[in-house]
């Protein structure tokens, strides 16, 4: 089984990876907003699935992968 | 009789770079600093004090200091800090010491994006912990700074719990990298725990750098308040 794991800068901490990519952006021409930029972790799980896997992710997150303070995060279960 | 030397551990890290200068400064000022490898589950029995060097532990992966955390050698240092023990955390050990949960907060990319290195002045806000008390309150210090993630951040709530107990012991006199108000270093709410950002070990001679020597009222301290720690013990 697959997981992927998206990391995101909390909303209204401030992003200045996001900020200097939409200022790129929009030097380059492109018509857009804000932009935050975040962290994506594809895992192959050995052993557990369904539930358990989301559980063992979301302790995975707590521990290593996500810093609370400052991060959320997203676990997507694939297969 | 000499005054006894305390048994000051400084870790080393897979990409620590400013273990040998902080032992260095240690040394002068009177320590025995004593290298410790990351992979040691214990620390020496007769550590008074226990720094965490600057550097780029396992080379800054997922978040800075994220893994440098699970070290073998954190638990010890966990245990240390929890009995009462002093902890200084120096830049990337300022960074793993709050991935870890020793100190409150997190470090973040630097507002500008920018690596930063030069001296910056600090105002000193407590002079009563056992890392400043070699200073007077209300100080300017010189010393340098060189990060890319040295951006200090707490919530609104954990802001206000840091300020109600005193815990911002330094805060920058013009803002380098985007911290929240300002804050250059940290201490835990007992007050054994700290970190900064700034370079403490790399303004301990006048003939280098920028000539300050700022960095002995910290690191001196911590000496002073370890050497104390060992007579009162014995």
């Amino acid at each position: 089984m697959k997981a992927t794991i998206l990391v995101r800068p909390k909303a209204g901490i401030l992003d200045p990876q996001g900020e200097a990519v939409q200022s790129s952006l929009r030097q380059l021409g492109f018509r857009v907003g804000e932009a935050r930029v975040g962290r994506v972790i594809d895992l192959e799980l050995e052993g557990a699935d369904g539930d358990a896997a989301r559980a063992e992710l979301e302790r995975a997150c707590d521990q290593l992968l996500a810093n609370p303070l400052i991060e959320s995060y997203e676990i997507a279960l694939d297969g | 009789m000499s005054d006894p030397r305390p048994a000051i551990a400084v870790v080393t890290f897979p990409g620590s770079n400013d273990d040998r200068d902080a032992a260095l400064a240690l040394d002068r000022l009177g320590a025995d600093a004593r290298a410790v490898w990351h992979a040691e589950r214990d620390l020496p029995g007769d550590t008074a004090g226990v720094v965490l060097p600057g550097g780029f532990s396992y080379g800054d992966y997922l978040r800075c200091g994220a893994i440098a955390r699970f070290a073998p050698v954190m638990q010890a240092v966990a245990r240390f800090a929890h009995g009462g023990g002093l902890v200084l955390g120096i830049c990337n050990g300022f960074q793993v010491l709050c991935e870890a949960g020793l100190l409150p907060g997190a470090l973040r990319p630097n507002a500008s994006l920018e690596f930063v290195c030069r001296d910056v002045r600090l105002c000193l806000e407590r002079a009563d912990t056992p890392f400043t008390a070699r200073a007077e309150p209300g100080q300017t210090l010189t010393i340098p700074i060189k990060h890319g993630e040295g951006c200090y951040f707490a919530d609104d709530g954990l802001l206000a719990d840091l300020d109600r107990n005193g815990q911002v012991a330094l805060r920058y006199e013009e803002n380098p990298n985007g911290s929240v108000a300002a804050i250059a270093g940290v201490t835990n709410e007992r007050g054994n725990v700290f970190g900064l950002m700034p370079h403490p070990e790399h303004a301990v001679d006048a003939l280098i750098g920028s000539g300050s020597t700022d960095g002995t009222l910290i690191l001196g301290s911590l000496v002073d308040a370890a050497r104390e720690r060992l007579l009162t013990a014995v």
